[in-house]
């Protein structure tokens, strides 16, 4: 309905729009294509990948907290689940034998393999479980309680994989998780997850969902069943959460309980709130920035010399800037990159018209 | 032979000590329009609050065509063909003005989230009819030209008239209006009288409503309830309702010689 919207005719019409999106997307995946085939450095590629896990976990993240409206901090938890879900089901019955030394793996799961999909899929599903059950007491509370209890669970899903030795190798985590996380499989879900995003918070139960962020009482007195409805999205992000965290492990080779405490959550949570709360290409953008930002501020990590001044090097300083980086776009963009709108041709048009606009007037002067 | 649409029996909402709304005991007609009047702090929008489902009375039980709908959930009661508006404007406020009106259709939505999601035939047609729907809407209430503007921008009256189109567009047979003159001038309420009649008539509603101005409520209601600290005090037509002693007394306080 955008179309009947705009009100004066600005930039390329619906039929360019749609062709110039295909032609990104097709500059995109010819782009990938020849990285995968050109260039050799292993470093790049990962990251390239990265990038595309981190789409599909933001967007999970950015369906309950931007376009539900509800403050969830559970994310890391459901990636684990699907993390784990996804690495005892793709690793080889002989490497689980090994890795599996204080206590052995349970029955079925001891020689069962699944192929990578399946895998991926079972993961989510069972993060969207998780959710199911964490749900049903927190979803109930509201703001900052929902917040924290989300909080806690994500936790207690941590302290139950650390002590399940005999399902999840306890503290020793998972080793030789086969490297299903391709180019083609990160980038497939990211764009699987970006096209499942737009059609869901465009149709009715997408509109229902916005209305519940932006006033709940009248969306409960317009007959939206809010908890029903709540529900839904937190399982549908904890789904793709699950995936992302399957692809993660995929791409990590090992996993261990470590990697989903609150900080994954928070880096995550960085992505979302950078590209707009309630907004996907937000989301997508500020993934790539984000992914992107934290390697190259990696040399902050090591040792620095400025003029006179020099240190061998603080670990975790670029977490202190992306820290900073974060608090300036609260406190001075307070709806990140996109607030809540999308990305679309006419407004990259109208963009390059105000800079068309503002040469002409400097030229003027 | 006239037919209820809503019944209001017995009920008593008390929170802790307080008794808010005490027996209260009232009904509409068919096509009929109440009103609910009364001092500040009578227990109107307590007696609103429970008969919409937000509060669950102490005791007594409220009726919607002949369906007992005590304690029920305010998106059941709504199903059910209750629709409200809100004392102090509860738009979708970052939506857009036909967002809004789309937004309250969803209740009468059949696909489920995952037809919905995947664009199924039947799920387009639904929503088809939902834009169909708002635009016939919004052009009776004057508001299709201002369709794409987001609703918390609308100047206040039309802000008032979107919380009505709002609520028709929840397909209601019974229509809870509260204060919807409230902050507006003589003319602008006038209006709002033509407006609400037209309403009744064109969406053949039953129309409880609690208002301030006097000249409003005596305008268009067929008949008048009266609340004092959460008793009824009077019932009746409007020229019953101005020549009654309770009324004037709980208004206008007792005169000192004869108390």
């Amino acid at each position: 309905m955008a179309k009947m919207a705009s009100k004066t005719k600005q930039g390329p019409g619906a039929v360019v729009s749609v062709a110039l999106t295909a032609a990104l997307l097709a500059l995109m995946a010819l782009l990938l294509w020849r990285m995968q085939a050109g260039i050799k450095d292993v470093y790049i590629m990962k990251i390239t990948r990265l990038c595309a896990i981190n789409i599909t976990l933001a967007l999970a993240m950015n369906l309950i907290n931007g376009f539900t409206g509800i403050f969830s901090l559970g994310h890391a938890g459901f990636m684990a689940v699907g993390a784990y879900a996804t690495a005892l089901l793709t690793i080889p019955a002989s490497n689980k034998a090994m890795m599996f030394m204080i206590a052995p793996l349970v029955k079925p799961l001891d020689t069962l393999t699944l192929p990578f999909p399946a895998a991926l899929i079972t993961g989510g599903l069972l993060a969207a479980l998780a959710a199911y059950l964490i749900g049903m007491p927190c979803l109930r509370l509201r703001g900052d309680y929902l917040a924290i209890a989300t909080l806690g669970f994500s936790e207690i899903i941590r302290v139950l994989i650390m002590n399940a030795q005999p399902l999840t190798n306890g503290a020793m985590g998972l080793r030789s998780i086969p490297a299903n996380a391709t180019v083609a499989w990160t980038y497939g879900v990211a764009l699987f997850t970006i096209v499942f995003m737009a059609l869901l918070t465009t149709s009715s139960y997408g509109r229902a969902l916005k209305a519940i962020r932006d006033d709940e009482i009248a969306a409960e007195s317009m007959g939206v069943p809010l908890f029903n409805h709540k529900m839904l999205s937190f399982m549908l992000s904890a789904f793709f959460a699950g995936v992302g965290g399957g692809l993660l492990a995929a791409y990590n080779g090992t996993i261990g309980q470590d990697m989903f405490r609150v900080t994954m959550t928070y880096n995550i949570l960085m992505i979302v709130v950078m590209g707009g709360m309630g907004s996907i290409s937000g989301s997508v953008i500020s993934a790539f920035v984000v992914t992107i930002g934290q390697e190259w501020l990696r040399f902050l990590d090591g040792p620095i010399t400025v003029g006179r001044f020099h240190t061998d090097g603080v670990v975790g300083l670029r977490m202190v800037v992306f820290a900073a980086l974060l608090l300036i776009i609260i406190v001075f963009f307070r709806n990140g990159l996109f607030g809540t709108k999308e990305a679309t041709w006419s407004g990259v048009w109208r963009s390059f018209g105000k800079l068309r606009g503002l040469g002409k007037r400097g030229e003027a002067a | 032979m006239t037919r209820k649409v809503l019944e209001v029996n017995n009920v008593t909402m008390q929170f802790g000590g307080l008794i808010a709304v005490n027996n209260l005991t009232m009904s509409a007609d068919y096509q009929e329009i109440v009103a609910l009047i009364g001092p500040n702090g009578a227990g109107k929008t307590t007696a609103f609050n429970m008969i919409t489902g937000v509060y669950r009375p102490t005791v007594g039980h409220v009726a919607l065509n002949k369906e007992n709908i005590t304690g029920m959930r305010p998106d059941r009661i709504a199903q059910r063909g209750m629709a409200r508006t809100f004392q102090n404007i509860r738009l979708f406020k970052a939506l857009t003005v036909l967002d809004n009106v789309v937004i309250a259709q969803h209740l009468r939505l059949k696909s489920n989230w995952l037809a919905s999601t995947l664009r199924l035939p039947r799920y387009n047609a639904e929503n088809r009819l939902m834009y169909e729907r708002a635009e016939e809407l919004l052009t009776y209430m004057g508001l299709w030209d201002v369709r794409g503007e987001i609703s918390s921008s609308l100047p206040y009256g039309a802000q008032r008239k979107l919380e009505i189109a709002r609520a028709l567009a929840t397909q209601p047979t019974m229509l809870l209006l509260d204060e919807p003159a409230a902050g507006m001038n003589p003319a602008e309420s006038r209006e709002l009288t033509g407006l609400i009649q037209g309403v009744r008539d064109h969406f053949k509603l039953t129309i409880l409503l609690i208002e301030h101005h006097m000249d409003v409520v005596m305008d268009i209601s067929d008949r008048i309830y009266v609340l004092d600290y959460g008793n009824l005090i009077a019932v009746g037509s409007p020229a019953e309702i101005q020549a009654n002693d309770a009324v004037i007394q709980a208004y206008l306080g007792v005169d000192e010689d004869e108390a």
